[in-house]
């Protein structure tokens, strides 16, 4: 029960391609980005060493898992769904790595089953969501104890670490030789972006998933089998944390049952204030992007600036409420202009 | 009472998800009391057996009265951990400070820092989860930033006030029994008074609560100003309890409130459940963490019977559910009929009825 239309800008209907290009680059994502460069430009010019390729790097590096995990994310909250298990997916994923490493499996071999569990336990939570009809929140917080358990179950405190450093390197190498910013596994992340952008903005895949979110049962009236499109949105977030756990294993050579614990939360954040709606329907992976980065940049200012690196909390969370807040104030102020002449609607709790 | 009425009756315990977390329970205890009769006897057992699941027991009521109007609060742990923190530090700046005084400002603070959450979900409109989840951080951020690396001792808190938190009356802990009388009073707040009732018609519809009329924004409000007092309570009674406490008291309890809640029955969907189940909830969550390692389950497992938990108590309450609509489908088969065919996420539009079946 809406009493302001609001105009949905990421409705995809068919628009030729640049139009479609533009409407995502000028909506709330194009706020995010700017937000991303100016904070970039402050840093640069205010904090030492924010600048320094050295900087950007370690900054790229610890905000990978985010940017991975927040592109199938971004996805199933499209769809009105969300997937509190992938910090600890990432965590089993780790530690499924670590254990078989230490039974003398070559590491891609246990890369391999580690993203194998990924989809399994993606399939779990799809299940349990679509075929049983369980609320999504409730689900996979079940998931995040249960695969976290499992993890911390297989490993306890002990930690696997002397990963060959062929591998190693993988994960922390720079991609153009020692002193530059950018880390190669970057790469991996450019290619996953890429596949997500397009089947979420460019394909009937991602129309469904956004109509899935808009109205599901709208949708299942226009065809789309929506139980399906959620079924294999889990699969997705499952997978890529899934990968995600092997990149940290890497780079951090530990595998252990508590990595990324938490991590959930910083993830969903990255999304919220990358501009997609917890009620599904809105959103878009550029935004997201902005949003991660956004928060990766906070971290780095804050910590060059002798700020406690927990106290961050703080302008994250600031950040967050401020991301949902801002575009209701916007649209109240425009309701209520309209309203004004159209009298007579009242304001239920919406949403 | 005639003896049809009271098998009914004795039906609709059965069927209760309470009784069940019951049997749960007692089946829990008395196994791992035969394998370890010191987990239930002996001089600390019984204690801790009622001590350890105390706090979580707060912050499960704490949480079910805000589900119960269809919402979450992630940031319990923040505000058990920021109250706690503030409860140390008052005894430490001022001595001389009455404890009943300082309990009371705990308190307080938790309700300030609940208004907050219940101001920002019910006048701007936006969803709980992320509100809270901004909270969580922020509210977990400032603790970090005052405490810094600093930890509140037991040196620095007066010895009365640590002695509540392993006290007991007649054999039961003080703060058992706080919980319970916490507990009791919610029940009742929520059972049987309007305000209580109407919490349950905001949870269930909330556009059929404002059609009647009902204040739902104040509802709301009201979930998160009581489940703030609650977490504050709860962080004043961390700190006598541990008598230490950190920036970090309490981290990660907002999703094992969660769970008590879901186990203990109550719909995340909001409109259904009790705060006696939330609790009971926690009191089986608490006490199969210190239970494992008795049956010789390593207790690094603990986490993943507790996942296992979670997800077997929402899918038996679907399939009750799915069970009862069916039998509602034959009898009224019109009514049925028109509610079918919808398929629902958690943050699917809240215009549609929450507890519909799929079919």
């Amino acid at each position: 029960m809406t009493t302001t239309a609001e105009p949905v800008s990421t409705t995809p209907v068919a628009r030729p391609f640049g139009e479609r290009l533009r409407s995502i680059l000028l909506g709330r994502d194009a706020v995010i980005i700017v937000l991303v460069v100016l904070v970039w430009i402050v840093g640069a010019s205010t904090v030492d060493n924010f600048s320094k390729p050295n900087t950007v790097y370690y900054l790229l590096l610890d905000v990978l898992p985010i940017l991975l995990i927040a592109l199938p994310m971004t996805m199933v909250v499209v769809s009105g769904e969300i997937d509190l298990s992938v910090a600890s997916m990432l965590g089993l994923s780790s530690v499924l790595v670590g254990v078989l490493f230490q039974h003398g499996w070559p590491i891609w071999l246990a890369a391999l089953m580690a993203l194998g569990a990924g989809v399994l336990g993606g399939a779990l939570n799809g299940f349990l969501v679509t075929t049983v009809g369980l609320p999504s929140l409730a689900v996979t917080v079940g998931t995040m104890a249960l695969f976290r358990g499992i993890a911390v179950g297989l490993l306890g405190t002990e930690a696997v670490t002397g990963f060959p450093s062929e591998y190693k390197d993988l994960a922390s190498d720079r991609l153009f030789g020692p002193g530059t910013a950018i880390p190669g596994f970057l790469l991996v992340f450019i290619v996953l972006a890429t596949v997500f952008g397009v089947l979420l903005h460019f394909t009937a895949f991602g129309r469904a998933v956004y109509a899935a979110g808009l109205n599901a049962e709208t949708s299942r009236f226009s065809g789309i089998n929506v139980p399906a499109i959620k079924f294999w949105l889990f699969i997705g977030t499952g997978v890529v944390s899934a990968l995600a756990g092997v990149y940290w294993t890497l780079r951090y050579d530990s595998a252990r049952g508590d990595n990324a614990a938490g991590f959930e939360l910083a993830v969903v954040a990255a999304v919220l204030v990358g501009g997609v709606s917890i009620f599904g329907g809105r959103g878009a992976i550029p935004g997201v992007i902005a949003g991660a980065l956004l928060i990766g940049e906070a971290r780095s200012l804050l910590r060059l600036a002798d700020v406690s690196a927990d106290a961050i909390n703080i302008a994250i969370g600031v950040l967050l409420i401020a991301s949902v807040i801002f575009p209701r104030v916007l649209s109240g102020l425009k309701g209520h202009l309209t309203r004004r002449r159209t009298s007579g609607s009242f304001t239920p709790l919406e949403r | 009472m005639n003896a049809r009425s009271l098998t009914a009756g004795f039906a609709t315990l059965i069927r209760r998800r309470e009784t069940g977390v019951v049997v749960a329970i007692v089946v829990l205890i008395g196994f791992t009391t035969v394998v370890n009769p010191g987990f239930t006897t002996g001089s600390d057992g019984f204690r801790n057996l009622l001590l350890t699941p105390s706090l979580l027991m707060i912050l499960a009521v704490a949480q079910a009265t805000v589900i119960i109007t269809k919402n979450i609060d992630l940031s319990v742990s923040a505000v058990l951990g920021l109250s706690a923190y503030a409860t140390g530090r008052m005894f430490t700046d001022f001595p001389d400070a009455p404890i009943w005084l300082v309990v009371v400002l705990g308190i307080a603070m938790g309700a300030a820092l609940g208004t907050i959450n219940g101001a920002l979900v019910s006048l701007a409109r936006v969803p709980s989860l992320v509100i809270t989840l901004g909270t969580l951080y922020a509210y977990r951020g400032i603790s970090i930033a005052w405490a810094g690396g600093d930890r509140i001792n037991a040196a620095n808190l007066p010895r009365e006030f640590t002695a509540l938190g392993t006290a007991t009356i007649g054999g039961i802990p003080v703060l058992f029994l706080v919980a319970v009388v916490v507990l009791a009073v919610v029940a009742y707040l929520l059972a049987h008074t309007r305000s209580g009732r109407e919490m349950y018609a905001v949870g269930s519809d909330d556009s059929a609560a404002v059609l009647y009329g009902l204040p739902v924004r104040r509802r709301v409000f009201l979930g998160f100003v009581a489940s703030g007092s609650l977490a504050g309570l709860a962080g004043v009674l961390f700190a006598a309890r541990y008598a230490t406490v950190s920036s970090t008291a309490g981290a990660d309890l907002e999703l094992s409130s969660v769970a008590a809640a879901v186990i203990g029955g109550v719909a995340i969907v909001g409109g259904a459940g009790t705060v006696i189940g939330a609790a009971l909830g926690a009191f089986l969550l608490a006490t199969i963490n210190r239970a494992l390692p008795t049956l010789g389950i390593g207790e690094f497992w603990q986490q993943a019977v507790v996942g296992g938990l979670i997800i077997g108590a929402i899918v038996l309450d679907r399939l009750i559910w799915a069970r009862q609509a069916r039998r509602l489908k034959s009898s009224h088969a019109s009514i049925a009929a028109a509610s079918s065919g919808t398929d629902r996420g958690v943050f699917a539009e809240p215009t549609r009825p929450p507890k519909e079946p799929v079919p």
